[in-house]
Formats: structure tokens, C-alpha cells, sequence
């Protein structure tokens, strides 16, 4: 909505929407600024904002206590393995439906749908006991087929929508060039698919990363990743903040830049579609 | 392009997805549903089968169960309540012009990103706690007793932790529907000399029906299973115990098994009257 409006206006709103996001972003900013301080610093009353001496001590201490190295490798492991092993599976899928629709092609997209709707409650005993059963507890091996199939749904979702955008038209043109298949794929549509396929892998890749009831109900130290180590932090032992503030900003971090890339792509892929 | 060739193609390409998810719903599901009709307890050795609808029964009337569906219900409706209005509140501010708009979206689109083991845990240690909290240094600057948040009104604080989490999620949704507003309508209403404050109620609100629904359904889904907050901030005691966190420990903690998939059956229910009108408007898209 691009109108004319008066300078003080745009003042008056602009003050307004930068207070508000300033509001809304302050614990995450608090918690980065306190990762630096020291643990007296960090419980200093009055509070001390930004004039204080900034160290990185408590970095080398988490670091060094509970191992971060580790639960960030599980992290990676955990949530790359799910997202890439659940493309794997969802881009053929994704694939027919869209440039092969059959007659069941909605239906089997809702049902899918609907198997996301399936509270992870519901199923956890069994789930667990056939991961002791089979040796798979407390294993990334277990954590990523179970992360992959709970987000499979959307990325076959969201893959669809993109792949139905690509225009029909435009194979059929090649096709009349003479072009063969092998050319058709290889240089007329993986070329359009590949921005959906992206956007895809990115917010798989951070809901996979942030799902903390699996991951938290399924491991125990092997295969844990950061949400589990940061769970550990929630029994206080004296003062803490800083550390705690270290291990959250370090848990965070890459995620959150990951995921100001892919805030268009967030709305097409957890609505589904419905909101474009 | 659909000749019989490439249909029996895309058959062999969707089959794994298929099998997959058909597999992943129904194994675990049935399992589920011959426990909660079964006495199985692993850690006392009892693995009786058959004790018919006795499960159901327990769980369903012990008061834990009414507690908790009360609980999952006022959760379930305070971060809707607050997601929802601050989320058109501040897609209508963040759609107006204003000079670095886009550092805003980011810095209101953050708290979605952060996982929420950490956003419980900074809440409760750095911004709740009585003593050393954010919080209280504020309420004391104004001359007010700190309120103990986690444990004098727990089940509002878990509120506020979530709702902080989803607002972001709810603004965006609701940002993008706003920007597809026909901008010409509301600017013929405002020559009209419509009150601001009609054309709020009477185009844009019509307008965002459609998205404001998807993001209650959506939310719905998702926070009926909310557990890594209640985890991490008060176990679920204080009478912050909702249904998944009631399930959870009845399986797991107690290792009661047959009761708690009873309760699982329970929440299965729940989940699915919930799904089957987000499917319906999921499922309308699909056609145009």
C-alpha cells in the first residue's frame, strides 16, 4: 500500500514500530549482551546495559563443561540428515503430484497433511519402545528418520506448490526443439526447481533443528543435541546467567541468521499454501 | 503429457513418501490403541492384556484428566487471545510506511527462530526470577513488590513465554495477507470519508477472515503438543500440567503405559476435531 502519507505521520510510525520491535527483540538481545558479562555483571542491580567489561570467559566455560562441540554436531547431524534424507524422499513425490496429477493427487496431499495433525503424544510409547527394541535410543540414526517423517508432510508441501508454479507450457516448448528428457530435466527444470527446493531445505533445516520433544524424549548423551544441552541448564546451580546466556547465544545463533534468510519461505510453508 | 507411461512413473515415485507416512501413522497409532486397552506397566513387570474400556475409564475420570484439559484449554485460548490481536495490531503498524522497515520485520520475525528449551530457560532465569529477573528490576524501578512469576501465576507466565515465541509467526501470516489487500478499495473508502476506524471492521478485517483463521488452526495444532516450555519452566506442577504434559508423565515418568495411551487416544481425538476444519480450508485452496 504504497500512499502518500505526511512526514510526521511516517515519524509517529516509525517511532511506534521500532519500539515495538526493539520490545519484542529485547530477551534475545539481553541474553546475547549478558553472555559477555561476568556472572556478578550479569546479576548486577541496577542492571548494566551495555558499559561493562566485555569478556568471553563464559564461552570457554561452557564450552569446557558440557561439551557444546558435541550437541552442536548432533545438531547439524541431526537436523542436515532429516531435512536431506526427507528431500530425498518428498522431490519425486513432489515431483509426479505436481506435473502428473491423477485423480487421487488431492486426496493423498491431504491425507498426508493430516498425518502431521497427529499429536507426537499420542505415539510416543511406541515410538520409544521400538527404539529401545531395535537399539536406536538415544542414536541420531533414530532422531532422523523420526525428525524426517514428521516434516515430510510440509516438504512435500511445500515442494508442490512450488513445482505446480512451474509452467507446463514451458516443457512442452523445449520438448518441440527436441529436446530429450534427460535435457528437459537437467536443464529446463531443475533450474526453476531449484530456488523452491532451497527455500525448502532451509526451514526444514530450522524446524528440525528447534523440535525439542523427540529430541528431548529420545536422548540421553550420545545423540543429544542443543535442545536437549540446554535443558540441562534448567536446574540452576548458583550464579549462572552468563553461562546460561553463553550456551543459549551459541545455540541460537546459527539458526537465527538461517532464519531471517527464509522469512518469505516461512508463511508459504507452514501455512501450506493457504496464505501466499 | 499424462500418457499411461508416465502415470505408472509417478505411482513408483510417490510409493516411498507414501509407505513411508503410512507407516510412521499407523504403526505407532495402533500400538497406541492396543496399549490403552492392556495393563502394562514394564517397570512392575505387569503386561495384562484385555482389561476393555477400564484405561479409558481411569483417565478420563480421574481429576488430573479435568485439570488438565481445563489447563490445555485456558493455554491453548490466553496465547491465541494475545497472538492473534497483537498479531493484527502490529501487521497493520508494520504495513504502514516507515524508514527501516525491513530491520523491524527482523527484529519482530526473531523469536520464532529461537528454540524453545532457550526461550523457556531466558525467561524463567533472566526475565521471571523474583530476585535477579529483568522483570523485577522493572517492577522495582517502579516501586513495586517483584512478583514471582513462575510460581505465583505460573500458568500466565507459560502464557506469555509461548505467545512471545508465536506472535511472530501470527504477525507474518497476517502481514502478507494485508499486503495483498486491493489497496485501491481501501483508498476509494478513505476518499468516501470512512472513519479509519470502519475501514478496519469493515474491509481489512473481511479481508484477513480467511488468514486469521489458518493462523488459529495452525497454532492450534501446534500448541496442543507445547511440552518443551512446560518441561524446562515447572514440570508441569502449579497447575501447568496440559494434556501432552499429563500423557507424557503417566508413559514415561510413571510408566504407566496402558493409561497413558489411553490419554494419547484421548489427545488423538482432540488433535483431529481440530485438523479436520484446518483440512477443509487447506483442502479449498487446492482447487483454485
Amino acid at each position: 500500500m504504497a500512499r502518500a502519507v505526511s512526514p510526521q505521520k511516517k515519524l509517529i510510525t516509525t517511532i511506534a514500530a521500532w519500539a515495538i520491535g526493539i520490545l519484542i527483540f529485547f530477551p534475545i538481545l539481553w541474553t546475547i549482551l549478558t553472555s559477555f558479562k561476568t556472572e556478578g555483571t550479569a546479576v548486577a542491580n541496577p542492571p548494566v546495559f551495555l558499559f561493562f567489561n566485555w569478556t568471553l570467559e563464559n564461552y570457554e566455560t561452557v564450552q569446557e563443561r558440557s561439551n557444546y562441540v558435541r550437541y552442536l554436531w548432533n545438531s547439524i547431524a541431526i537436523a542436515g540428515g532429516s531435512t536431506i534424507l526427507g528431500l530425498i524422499v518428498a522431490v519425486p513425490a513432489a515431483w509426479s503430484m505436481a506435473f502428473v496429477p491423477g485423480k487421487r493427487t488431492k486426496d493423498i496431499l491431504m491425507w498426508m497433511l493430516s498425518t502431521k495433525m497427529l499429536p507426537a503424544v499420542g505415539v510416543l510409547y511406541p515410538i520409544y519402545l521400538i527404539s529401545i527394541k531395535l537399539g536406536l535410543l538415544d542414536s541420531k540414526g533414530a532422531l532422523i528418520v523420526i525428525l524426517m517423517l514428521i516434516n515430510l508432510p510440509i516438504i512435500i508441501w511445500m515442494l508442490y506448490t512450488y513445482f505446480r508454479e512451474i509452467p507446463g507450457e514451458i516443457l512442452e516448448a523445449g520438448r518441440m526443439d527436441g529436446a530429450t528428457l534427460r535435457e528437459e530435466i537437467l536443464y529446463i527444470l531443475t533450474p526453476m526447481a531449484v530456488p523452491g527446493i532451497a527455500s525448502t531445505l532451509l526451514l526444514n533445516f530450522i524446524l528440525a533443528w528447534n523440535e525439542a520433544f523427540w529430541t528431548l524424549n529420545l536422548t540421553a548423551v550420545n545423540a543429544a543435541p542443543l535442545t536437549a544441552f540446554i535443558a540441562s541448564y534448567s536446574s540452576p546451580e548458583g550464579l549462572f546467567f552468563a553461562k546460561l546466556s553463553a550456551a543459549s547465544t551459541m545455540a541460537i545463533a546459527p539458526i537465527l541468521i538461517l532464519g531471517w534468510f527464509s522469512q518469505k519461505q516461512l508463511v508459504r510453508g507452514l501455512t501450506f499454501g493457504a496464505v501466499k | 503429457m499424462a500418457t499411461q507411461h508416465s502415470r505408472s512413473a509417478a505411482r513408483v515415485m510417490m510409493a516411498p513418501a507414501v509407505i513411508l507416512l503410512l507407516a510412521w501413522m499407523l504403526v505407532p497409532l495402533i500400538m497406541t490403541l492396543v496399549f490403552s486397552f492392556m495393563d502394562y506397566r514394564p517397570l512392575r513387570g505387569v503386561v495384562e492384556c484385555c482389561v476393555g474400556f477400564d484405561n479409558y475409564v481411569r483417565f478420563a475420570t480421574s481429576s488430573a484428566f479435568i485439570d488438565s484439559v481445563i489447563t490445555t484449554l485456558v493455554m491453548v485460548a490466553g496465547i491465541l487471545a494475545i497472538t492473534v490481536i497483537g498479531g493484527i495490531l502490529l501487521a497493520l503498524l508494520l504495513d504502514q510506511p516507515i524508514w527501516g522497515q525491513g530491520i523491524v520485520r527482523i527484529l519482530v520475525i526473531a523469536p520464532f527462530f529461537v528454540m524453545p528449551t532457550v526461550s523457556a530457560l531466558v525467561w524463567k532465569n533472566m526475565f521471571m526470577d523474583p530476585v535477579n529477573g529483568v522483570l523485577a528490576h522493572l517492577w522495582r524501578f517502579f516501586g513495586m513488590q517483584p512478583h514471582d512469576w513462575l510460581s505465583q501465576s505460573p500458568l500466565f507466565s507459560i502464557i506469555l513465554i509461548v505467545s512471545w515465541q508465536w506472535l511472530p509467526f501470527a504477525t507474518l501470516i497476517l502481514l502478507t495477507a494485508i499486503q495483498s489487500l486491493d489497496s485501491e478499495q481501501l483508498e476509494a473508502s478513505e476518499m468516501d470519508g470512512a472513519p479509519m476506524l470502519k475501514r478496519f471492521w469493515f474491509i481489512v478485517l473481511p479481508h484477513l477472515s480467511r488468514a486469521i483463521t489458518v493462523v488459529i488452526l495452525i497454532q492450534t495444532i501446534f500448541l496442543l503438543s507445547i511440552f518443551a516450555e512446560i518441561f524446562v519452566t515447572t514440570q508441569g506442577s502449579f497447575g501447568t500440567r496440559t494434556l501432552t504434559y499429563l500423557i507424557y508423565q503417566r508413559v514415561l515418568e510413571s510408566q504407566n503405559v496402558g493409561l497413558g495411551s489411553a490419554g494419547g487416544i484421548f489427545a488423538v481425538i482432540l488433535a483431529n476435531i481440530v485438523a479436520i476444519f484446518l483440512m477443509r480450508i487447506v483442502g479449498k485452496n487446492l482447487d483454485t
